[in-house]
């Protein structure tokens, strides 16, 4: 069983701000994250391999400071980690995004053991998008199961893999075909603490780095180029005007008051029918 | 009007999940309606599933002019696979130049693939969607970076134009029983290699189960709150009116509330008719789940406060001294 | 855990990373025990560190691309300030600008990210999210490691640092340091005003990549005596308001009052008028100073910089201080571990050489500012034209003990009258600090 992770590091979302100018993300100073989700995914996947034996490769594209994430799981007792880093991946949208990925994995499957588990966060916070996956698995042309909160079998030598996946209403238990990708749910399980040397042999590791020359990527379907949506304007949400503010003793009959004339308010509290 | 290359109309995905049309459809249809009439091009819809040719006429009631219906008991239920390809086929043979999808589980879980297979620019959870009066793409804006950001995002290159957008954000409009269109069942049959992916089973959430995105009022409590007994107040506050009780993230992180009761990006989006916010500061994370409330009334000690740029009404006071006499003058009024 | 180290330090603050720096370059098997996520993590405040002790490490580091200075202060004040004025000495030179740089404003979440990658290019382990709980002993009472609250936990090493901060309760704990008093303790608060780089350079009168710090001395709010600063990063201006325990019991001010009474003072406000606040910190600040100073060695470890109570808060020094222990315990390590004995006899040579050091004679100094004021009244009742000169040496941070500059100065001194009631707010203020 080879099991691929994939994690993103992640901007602490309420720290980022924007250059009017450039139009343009400014991501300096602001610290890090490994995508919550995606450190769930890690320990699903650790789990996952002491239960029925097997490797886990984790893999992120970013810049060269995405190192810090491998790091953190190669701590956790994760095999092998793989920084795939290019200027050309710059400004890649999830299409290009889920490209670079699918083919990163493709060449990771040919270079050691094939990948029959791909495992990816919901979503990733700071676009809060969950394409990615989806994506990956329909260039691989795996079975797909998203929102995963538990993997109840896996039977490598009959290609099975039953999940629960969590929906709006419910639970659903679905059985799927490997080689598959799942995305999981995040807080479903807690992930580990590394130990002290795990951390300090992590530290000390070189991190491979992959190009785009080197996982072969068609230049025309990576990063800027590969990315039919681009950004025409990002700008800070327009405040709202508010209604008056009360703060004296008669503060709350004076509010009421008010939403008492409200159509709205009278239909959801009286019931009473809008002509 | 738009240049004319063969990629043209505005094509909606409806949506059918046990047995209903999802109302995220309808309110899309109001939505392509409006950027159809900008382009000077029709309304189409899209409906998978089995035995599902019946919902075409409300389609068309609610703005649809052509009506695509993929009808085959092979997709009685969602494989993202066979749904897959059904979309693309119709898509790749009649070339709408705008695809609009709810971004519901079912749709996010969809929406990936279709504009994988189909080399579409896709853009997520859109609050707002428009048309660029010189170019006539689409112009998607959406929240990101947890929301302390809007970016308006369009596709530089490739057909079509992709986007999801969550229920509840736009309005739905009034059908129009009137209204004519055009039903085309399309066929695409599935090859039972496809279907590899199996539900074994459906655990339904206990009944009682609150979807607070359906309430009507809305009594939501944060940090301000924070105990026990300031929910028990919002509780009793709540029942009074007939609502539900709901909260910021960090009363779901402080286990004061189940997660299915967040509101915000991270939790669910409602538009009750009546939303009351107690102790909340009005964090844009929280806002962009419930700034399209009907009315918003908000209770918090610092007239500073964010929340109150978005309430209706606003009462400057601590919740202990103001939700008592709140609940007490309320009962009088209502009874 | 099996892997034995040479050198463990606990903390990779300004002493901890001088330390590691020094010894690893001399290949010393070097590990670095940090509890925050990264260095500086856990110090996210602007402050100002100084050009001479860091470069005494990193030599002309100011040259690199990518070293995170948010300005280099060319522009020195001394506030002296009551509640409805303030008179202003000052001192502008190109001198500090350009690659002669003195002290330097910085963001320590990233000077410390950049100081501790220094410690890793030489060969240092630097271990972040990892809390040190215990030291460990040997059953002669010798260091021998200390325990990690990871699994697997403990490490152990020849000789130990500790350079872990000011409140320090691991070496408390151990019964390494006492536990700082409440008597000599200040609450010193501060808050990071965002206006804009454009802006702090109109307000300042400075260009980019330039800025200025004043020192604030007197009754600043409510009579109370305090000592302020304010000074400028590249698009922020750090406000800080510093004043003993006792004040703050006595006036009944809360630190938050008390910050925003000072920034509405008009000096301060047209300053940051407009502005958005970003980060408020509040610490506990030992006044430190001579007498609580303790045994900076033992059988096996040392302790620097804050750890060791080495703070001089009157000149809101303390990273240098920090650099020069840490560097000081970094060469001693060397030769100790070396030599193959870090006993307690062989380690006190470093506290000879720190108390040798500008650092221990500028605390002893302070010891007695107050008698030092008052005997020496002329070093504060002359001041103009010799003020630039006087400012410049007291703040010129380069290693020389504030005696000598002091000796310096007090050689050209003129008459000037009515400084005696400034001096007077003066030492209200200093004494807030003391
Ligand atoms: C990526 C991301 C996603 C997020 N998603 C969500 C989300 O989905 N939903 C969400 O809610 N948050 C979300 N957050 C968190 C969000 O940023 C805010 O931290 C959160 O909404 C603040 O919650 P709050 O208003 O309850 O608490 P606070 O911001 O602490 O506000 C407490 C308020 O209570 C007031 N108050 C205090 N005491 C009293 C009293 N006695 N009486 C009356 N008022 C009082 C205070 O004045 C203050 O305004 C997200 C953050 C990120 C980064
Ligand atoms: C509000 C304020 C403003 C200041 N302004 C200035 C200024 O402008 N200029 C100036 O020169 N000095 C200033 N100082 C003083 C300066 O911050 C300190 O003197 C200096 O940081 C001391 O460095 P250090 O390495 O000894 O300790 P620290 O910088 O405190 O580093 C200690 C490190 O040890 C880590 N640590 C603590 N406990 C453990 C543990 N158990 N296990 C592992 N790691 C641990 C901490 O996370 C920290 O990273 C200021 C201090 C305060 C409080
Ligand atoms: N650059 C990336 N590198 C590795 N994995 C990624 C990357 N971007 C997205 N992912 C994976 O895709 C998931 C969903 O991300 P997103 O589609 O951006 O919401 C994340 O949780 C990751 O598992």
């Amino acid at each position: 069983m080879h099991i691929a992770v994939l994690i993103k590091q992640v901007p602490d979302t309420q720290e980022v701000k924007i250059d009017p100018e450039k139009n343009t993300i400014v991501r300096a100073g602001v610290e890090s994250i490994v995508n919550p989700f995606d450190m769930n995914a890690v320990e699903m996947a650790l789990e996952l391999v002491e239960k029925h034996g097997g490797e886990v490769s984790v893999l992120t594209m970013g810049p060269p400071q995405a190192e810090a994430a491998l790091k953190e799981t190669l701590a956790m007792g994760v095999n092998r980690v793989i920084l795939i880093s290019d200027k050309k991946f710059a400004a890649a949208d999830t299409l290009a995004t889920s490209y670079t990925l699918a083919t990163a994995i493709e060449k990771l499957s040919k270079d050691t053991t094939p990948v029959n588990l791909v495992i990816c966060g919901k979503q990733a916070v700071d676009g809060d998008t969950a394409q990615t996956g989806p994506g990956i698995a329909t260039r691989l042309n795996f079975d797909q199961a998203t929102y995963v909160t538990e993997v109840t079998e896996l039977v490598e030598n009959e290609k099975r893999i039953v999940v629960k996946r969590r929906l709006a209403k419910g639970v659903e238990i679905v059985q799927a075909q490997l080689p598959a990708l799942i995305t999981v749910e995040k807080d479903i399980n807690e992930p580990r603490y590394a130990s002290l040397p795990g951390l300090i042999k992590a530290e000390r590791e070189e991190i491979p780095s992959w190009s785009a020359d080197f996982i072969n990527a068609d230049p025309e379907q990576i990063g800027f180029k590969g990315s039919p949506t681009w950004v025409k304007r990002i700008f800070t949400p327009p405040p709202r005007e508010g209604g008056p503010l009360f703060d004296a003793d008669d503060a709350v009959k004076k509010a009421l008051d008010i939403v008492f004339d409200n159509k709205h308010f009278r239909e959801a509290v009286l019931g009473e029918e809008s002509e | 009007m738009a240049e004319n290359t063969e990629w043209k109309d505005v094509l909606v995905f409806i949506e059918v999940s046990d047995g209903k049309p999802q109302e995220v459809g309808w309110e899309l249809l109001g939505q392509a309606t409006r950027l159809a009439g900008k382009l000077g091009q029709k309304v189409s819809a899209l409906i998978i599933g089995d035995n599902v040719k019946q919902f075409a006429k409300e389609a068309i009631e609610y703005g649809a002019d052509t009506v695509y219906v993929v009808d085959d008991p092979a997709y009685k239920t969602y494989v993202t696979r066979t749904y897959n390809n059904a979309f693309c086929e119709v898509v790749k043979k009649y070339k709408p130049t705008i695809v609009l999808i709810g971004a519901t589980p079912l749709g996010r879980d969809l929406s990936g693939a279709v504009g994988t297979v189909l080399q579409a620019g896709l853009t997520a959870d859109c609050t707002g969607l428009d048309i660029d009066d010189k170019t006539f793409k689409l112009l998607s804006t959406r929240p990101t970076f947890g929301g302390n950001i809007m970016a308006t995002i369009f596709c530089q290159k490739g057909q079509p134009q992709m986007s999801t957008v969550r229920p509840k954000v736009m309005k739905k409009g009034n059908p129009d029983p009137a209204r004519k269109g055009e039903v085309i069942d399309v066929s695409v049959p599935v090859d039972p290699k496809d279907i590899t992916v199996k539900v074994l089973e459906f655990i339904p959430d206990k009944a009682g189960a609150v979807e607070i995105e359906h309430a009507k009022i809305i009594v939501a409590g944060g940090k301000g709150v924070n105990s026990q007994e300031g929910f028990e107040q919002l509780k009793k506050l709540a029942d009074l009116l007939g609502g539900e009780v709901a909260g910021s993230r960090p009363m779901v992180e402080a286990g004061l509330l189940p997660v299915e009761r967040q509101v915000g990006q991270t939790g669910k989006t409602v538009v009750p008719r009546v939303f009351i916010a107690v102790g909340i500061s009005g964090a844009i994370q929280h806002l962009v789940g419930m700034q399209n409330s009907d009315v918003i009334i908000s209770i918090n000690n610092d007239p500073n406060a964010p929340i109150f740029k978005v309430s209706t009404v606003g009462i400057v006071k601590r919740w202990q001294d103001a939700l008592p006499e709140l609940i007490s003058d309320l009962e009088k009024r209502v009874n | 855990m099996e892997e034995k180290f040479d050198l463990i330090i606990v903390g990779a603050g300004p002493a901890g990373i001088s330390a590691a720096i020094v010894a690893a370059r001399a290949g010393i098997k070097t590990i670095v025990l940090e509890r925050g996520e990264f260095p500086g993590s856990k110090s996210v405040f602007g402050g100002v560190v100084y050009a001479s002790e860091i470069a005494k490490i990193v030599p002309e580091f100011w040259k690199e691309k990518r070293i995170p200075i948010e300005r280099q202060i060319t522009d020195s004040r001394i506030v002296l300030m009551n509640d409805d004025g303030a008179f202003q000495m000052g001192y502008k030179t190109g001198k500090f600008a350009g690659d002669t740089p003195n002290v330097l404003s910085v963001h320590r979440a990233k000077f410390d990210r950049w100081y501790a990658k220094k410690a890793q290019e030489a060969g240092a382990l630097v271990i972040c999210n990892t809390c040190v709980e215990e030291v460990l002993r040997d059953n002669t009472g010798k260091v021998i490691g200390v325990r990690t609250g990871r699994p697997d936990g403990d490490v152990f090493g020849k000789m130990v640092v500790f350079a872990d901060g000011i409140q320090s309760p691991l070496t408390v704990r151990a019964g390494i340091r006492p536990e700082v008093k409440p008597e000599n303790v200040a609450l010193s608060v501060k808050e990071n005003i965002q206006i804009g780089e454009e802006e702090v350079n109109k307000r300042f009168s400075v260009k980019s990549g330039e800025g200025v710090t004043f020192e604030i001395l007197g009754s600043q709010v409510d009579g109370m005596d305090g000592i302020c600063i304010m000074y400028t990063n590249k698009d922020t201006v750090s406000l800080g308001l510093g004043a003993n325990l006792k004040q703050w019991m006595v006036n009944k001010n809360t630190p938050y009052e008390l910050m925003d009474k000072f920034k509405k003072h008009p000096f301060i406000a047209p300053f940051i008028e407009g502005g958005t606040l970003k980060e408020y910190t509040a610490h506990w600040l030992p006044e430190g100073g001579w007498d609580t100073i303790p045994k900076l060695y033992g059988d096996g470890y040392v302790l620097a910089g804050d750890t060791a109570m080495l703070f001089n808060t009157l000149h809101r020094e303390g990273t240098n201080l920090a650099q020069a222990t840490g560097r000081m315990a970094g060469e001693m390590a060397i030769k100790a571990i070396k030599a193959g004995d870090t006993s307690e006899k062989i380690l006190k040579e470093y506290s000879d050489n720190v108390m040798k050091s500008f650092v221990g004679k500028d605390m002893k100094k302070y010891k007695n500012f107050g008698h030092f004021l008052y005997k020496n009244k002329e070093v504060f009742n002359e001041v103009p034209e010799f003020l630039g000169e006087t400012v410049e040496e007291m703040l010129t941070v380069d290693g020389k003990t504030k005696r000598e500059k002091q000796a310096k100065i007090k050689k050209n001194f003129k008459k000037k009258v009515g400084l005696m009631k400034l001096l007077k707010i003066a030492w209200r203020g200093w004494r807030a600090v003391r």
